[in-house]
């Protein structure tokens, strides 16, 4: 078993399994173990992947995407630049949501347990541009926020741990915030993700200067003015 | 990780690697170049990532050791020290020994057998890995006892010759990059009557046996290590390193290369590993 890229480690079929039991185990008692959930999702990945790629392979930025491999990291996006954009442009909401949260671009982990390195890039720049997708949606990083997300993610690349998160994050909202996600956010969310253009045919680091509203309005994301 | 992220290495390629090849043991290619696991990489560069291996394990290496071995390794140490039968008048200088398991169980040891300590137990602990012997010293101060901690290369070790009547290493030679080396210097450094006791992990020679050992140890232990420890490529080392280590009679060879007399090894769980001994007569 040869790695075909960095970070890449062969597995066999026995090891897979018993490392998707034992992620998953690991990633429900402690959620705050990244490293497990992004472990989990690589163990489980592989049809959804290939349904992603050749959604990709059909859209000419898709395809430019798969072609050049590019990957989001303080050193290939200038943050520097972004703090000068116009306020509602991709970039500098991109910043200041950074910011805010106090998280940077650096902090995906690289992906390991997928065999196919064109799949496993597919993956990788899933969680590369899963912020982008926040502010598309206007979605904050609380729970509330990441579950709306994932909701969207998951009815658009139907990765499995997507599908997990959607459903286990809804479970572990309290009453009131489930509720308040059921009966606003997810029903524009879910009716957007099923029609609006897939957003992994987006090449961001393009369109950091580019207006959101345009950039929402080319997918066919609406969202609604009224909220509260 | 640090074992792909290092550009200067060679790499073997692991595909050639078959379950058969399990037992070579270890070749070196040619004086610059040794093993480390199944790669080969140069031989300064070996105490390096061998450094890097401990650095990320430290925290969660007790648990990882228990998980493993269920619970075996304590047994293991236990009969060590107990083999050793050291009293209070013993030195110890315990090599590799960072989180102090072989120490501690020294000092209780003689407690329990001897009276206690005139003064404060005379035992040195020694390591390559300063994390590891950050936990060691907390965990001493927790219990109490006061020992001495120094960070070093067992290969050449800074202490004066016959300076101990003891020398133990338990899980730390087959790290070395030169075994031999660490022999020499546990020869120089042990008094004339002094103990050299080496906790190792060896072959398991019954074969239905080892093919279970060796199915457990590739294909669970990395997914223990990836699990527990978020760290699968340290525990991949661990598990080839294991292979790479000479087989028990060849080991109790090269100890008595150096000098060592009545040397001998009893092996543990069916081969699993093997305590061996020797003595400095002179």
């Amino acid at each position: 078993m040869v790695s075909l890229y960095p970070h890449h480690i062969p597995v066999t079929t026995f090891q897979r399994v018993l490392l998707g039991i034992g992620s998953s185990v690991a990633a429900l008692q402690d959620p705050y173990r990244h490293d497990m959930v992004a472990v989990c999702g690589e163990t489980t990945a592989s049809s959804a992947l290939e349904h992603m790629k050749k959604k990709m392979e059909n859209n000419a930025t898709g395809t430019r995407i798969l072609k050049e491999k590019p990957r989001i990291s303080s050193s290939s996006v200038d943050l520097k630049v972004l703090r000068g954009l116009p306020p509602n442009t991709l970039g500098r909401q991109y910043v200041d949501m950074l910011n805010k949260y106090q998280i940077t671009p650096d902090s995906r982990l690289p992906v390991k347990f997928v065999d196919d390195p064109e799949h496993a890039y597919v993956l990788q720049r899933y969680r590369e541009i899963h912020d982008f997708n926040h502010l598309l949606l206007e979605q904050p990083t609380n729970l509330r926020g990441e579950v709306a997300v994932k909701w969207f993610e998951a009815i658009q690349t139907t990765l499995p741990m997507c599908w997990l998160a959607a459903i286990g994050g809804l479970a572990r909202l309290s009453k009131k915030r489930r509720k308040l996600i059921l009966q606003r956010d997810l029903l524009w969310v879910i009716p957007a993700a099923k029609e609006a253009k897939f957003f992994m045919n987006i090449y961001f680091e393009e369109r950091l200067q580019d207006d959101l509203d345009d950039i929402r309005e080319e997918l066919g994301i609406q969202i609604p003015k009224s909220r509260n | 990780m640090f074992l792909l992220n290092r550009g200067k290495a060679i790499v073997l390629s692991c595909a050639s690697i078959s379950q058969a090849s399990y037992y070579t043991t270890a070749k070196r290619l040619d004086e610059n170049y040794t093993h480390f696991g199944y790669k080969t990489v140069k031989t300064e560069e070996k105490a390096g990532r061998v450094l890097d291996v401990f650095s990320s394990v430290a925290s969660k290496y007790d648990m990882m050791n228990d998980v493993m071995s269920g619970g075996l390794h304590r047994l293991w140490k236990d009969r060590m020290i107990q083999k050793l039968n050291p009293d209070n008048k013993a030195v110890l200088l315990d090599c590799a020994g960072g989180t102090g398991d072989i120490a501690f169980r020294f000092v209780n040891y003689v407690e329990r057998q001897h009276s206690q300590f005139t003064d404060h137990p005379n035992v040195t602990v020694c390591d390559i890995n300063n994390d590891i012997l950050e936990v060691g010293k907390s965990r001493a101060l927790e219990r109490g006892v006061s020992l001495n901690w120094v960070c070093s290369n067992a290969e050449e070790l800074p202490f004066p010759d016959q300076s101990f009547t003891c020398y133990t290493i338990a899980f730390g030679i087959r790290n070395c990059t030169n075994i031999s080396k660490v022999l020499q210097e546990a020869y120089r450094v042990l008094r004339p009557g002094g103990r050299f006791v080496c906790l190792e992990f060896s072959h398991v020679s019954n074969p239905i046996l080892s093919k279970i050992y060796d199915t457990y140890s590739f294909q669970v232990i990395p997914v223990m290590g990836e699990v527990i420890a978020g760290d699968w490529n340290s525990y991949q080392y661990l598990v080839e390193s294991i292979r790479k280590f000479p087989a028990a009679d060849e080991f109790k060879q090269m100890i008595s290369n150096v000098g060592f007399k009545v040397v001998a090894y009893e092996p543990l769980t069916f081969g699993t590993c093997a305590i061996h001994s020797g003595f400095r007569l002179k």
